[in-house]
């Protein structure tokens, strides 16, 4: 059956899935000829719950949005929210924010690197890159007493603050990381198998990222030297100095120099920050009830543009929250850098976008409602066969043929 | 202020009935409201003349009688226009602005499924984010929506257990 079309669905639940989403694949041979994704299925009502709670109840809420990311987006809905209310943040809490903030993008950057290894059958990098990520997780666990969901932000500052003690910890730790780190430059610029399996996989031209709107290190290996950082600097980044690391591979070895690039440019940053930490309260009092206006906050992850919009009605609960998540920009790209390629590139390609569809979806808590019911097994059982069905796909003939399923419809 | 004051006095010099609707918050930050009679030309007039081509998001905004729509657009030097239109709540019918920026079907969707926007020339498409099942005329992020889809039917082999949806009023 040369010219025959199949369709595969992997997805929303599969092995090779960290989360759920689905990916409707049509086939020509190894080949990739059409793909449609489905997301959605982590949407969590967020953005509706934020309206019914407190501003200082939404930053906790919002900082559970992702567990990778958390910082990035409480700093963005704080920022936001401090921009109506007319805070002037203290200088000292503005840069604590971006420590965390490269903090945060050490610990996935490393993630990523591992987990794209993962992808390409490289389980030595995985355990290398998280065996070491591990030093910055301590540093952020012993800063704000988490290793995830930091809780270091509040409306008006930081909740607490470095200690001259925590310094040179946070620099010691800093040392290692940015030696193992030159040790996977040379890895990715010298080891032959990882740049063989990731050049030329996941092409995304210069005009397409633009065009598509990639954001992050997904656009910058593009050559779309846009970082929020730099553009449109928020916390310190305004009186920090660094370098947007462009790659022009654009491919996902291009991805994989960039955010190598950007762990040597955080390690910089975060001893920058340190040397020039203003001392001072780290903190003003922000009222309950925030005046009535609106702003719109973004802020660079460490997969993109994170954009917040709050609208304040003037009460201590917000009227609006809108939250646009790296992910959401660049999971549109993932199916022109997949069109005409193979199956076999799929992993890696989406693993490159380091996608986050927890962040991607959001926003309502889906409980048991009042007349909840079990389903037995075999009711599992045919219904999924009926979904799958509803989608096109009927294994009724394959199971006869191969005498299984025998007594299911 | 220089760079967004000159962009305002272009917007207004380029439109005349945008005279007072055009405000600089602080830098780098820009407002306009326009009607949505003008909206296609205002919008294709910062995309095309004015360097707003990223598109930040679309922001869907129940403002009672009316449906906002924020369409957050920036320039590559970190300048954002937030232009803010409405259309009435009771036919929500936009435009879609897809052709300009492909990305923008996501938020359009968001728009359909939590707000109940209809989006002229939007390709057909998987729905987004709300699930297949969800119940028809149920828009989450209308404030009229307190969080009960209208029916819980029980669970049968032929159709999955509906999920009662719940916001937690306590909070």
């Amino acid at each position: 059956m040369p010219d025959r079309n199949f369709k595969v669905s992997i997805g929303p639940q599969h092995p090779a899935l960290k989360e759920p989403e689905c990916f409707n694949l049509i086939l020509k041979g190894e080949k990739i000829a059409a793909m449609n994704v489905r997301l959605g299925y982590n949407h969590r009502g967020i953005e509706k719950a934020c309206e019914e709670r407190t501003y200082i109840q939404d930053l906790y809420l919002i900082e559970r949005i992702c567990g990778i990311c958390s910082h990035s987006h409480s700093t963005c809905f704080a920022q936001t929210v401090e921009e109506i209310a007319g805070l002037e943040v203290p200088k000292r809490a503005l840069y604590i924010r971006s420590l965390i903030a490269e903090l945060e993008r050490i610990h996935s950057h490393l993630l990523w690197l591992g987990v794209a290894g993962h992808e390409i059958g490289f389980d030595t990098l995985l355990m290398y890159t998280w065996r070491d990520r591990e030093a910055v997780m301590d540093i952020l666990a012993l800063l704000t007493g988490n290793r995830v969901n930091y809780g270091i932000n509040t409306i008006g500052g930081v909740r607490r603050d470095v200690t001259t003690d925590q310094i040179p910890q946070i620099l010691a730790a800093i040392d290692t990381l940015e030696e193992r780190t030159k040790y996977y430059v040379q890895v990715g610029t010298e080891e032959i198998t990882l740049r063989e399996r990731l050049s030329g996989v996941g092409v995304l031209s210069k005009e397409d990222a633009i065009h598509l709107g990639a954001v992050g290190p997904t656009a910058r290996a593009s050559s779309v030297n846009r970082d929020v950082r730099h553009d449109d600097p928020y916390a310190a980044y305004g009186e920090l100095l660094f370098e947007v690391i462009t790659d022009n591979h654009n491919d996902v070895y291009g991805r994989t120099l960039v955010r190598l690039g950007e762990l040597m440019e955080s390690y910089k940053l975060v001893r920058q920050i340190l040397r020039a930490l203003p001392v001072g309260p780290i903190t003003v009092k922000a009222p309950r009830k925030i005046p009535a206006g609106e702003a719109i906050g973004r802020y660079e992850a460490p997969r993109g543009e994170d954009v917040h919009y709050v609208k304040s009605n003037g009460t201590e609960k917000p009227e609006r929250v809108k939250v646009r998540a790296p992910t959401l920009a660049n999971v549109q790209v993932v199916a022109h850098m997949l069109k005409d390629r193979f199956l076999a590139d799929m992993p890696i390609v989406i693993a490159a976008i380091d996608p986050c569809f927890s962040c991607t979806d959001r926003t309502i808590s889906i409980t048991g409602g009042d007349k909840r019911s079990n389903m037995e097994w075999s009711q599992l059982r045919t219904y999924g066969i009926d979904w799958y069905r509803k989608q096109g796909l009927d294994f009724t003939e394959l199971n006869k043929r191969f005498k299984i399923g025998n007594g299911l419809k | 202020m220089g760079e967004e004051d000159n962009i305002k006095q272009r917007i207004v010099e380029k439109f005349v009935y945008l005279n007072d609707k055009v405000r600089v918050q602080r830098e780098r930050r820009m407002y306009a409201e326009v009607a949505y009679e003008n909206f296609a030309e205002v919008f294709d007039y910062a995309v095309k003349n004015l360097g707003f081509v990223v598109l930040c998001t679309i922001t869907g905004l129940d403002e009672g009688k009316a449906m906002g729509l924020i369409y957050h657009l920036s320039r590559e030097n970190g300048i954002v226009l937030n232009l803010h239109t409405n259309v009435p709540m009771e036919n929500p019918v936009i435009k879609t602005i897809t052709p300009y920026f492909p990305a923008a079907e996501a938020y359009e969707r968001e728009l359909v499924d939590l707000l109940g926007a209809k989006v002229e020339g939007l390709a057909e498409g998987n729905r987004y984010p709300l699930p297949d099942d969800w119940p028809a005329n149920e828009y989450p992020l209308r404030k009229s929506w307190k969080g009960k889809a209208s029916q819980t039917k029980p669970a049968s082999p032929d159709e999955p257990a509906s999920r009662g949806v719940e916001v937690n009023k306590n909070a």
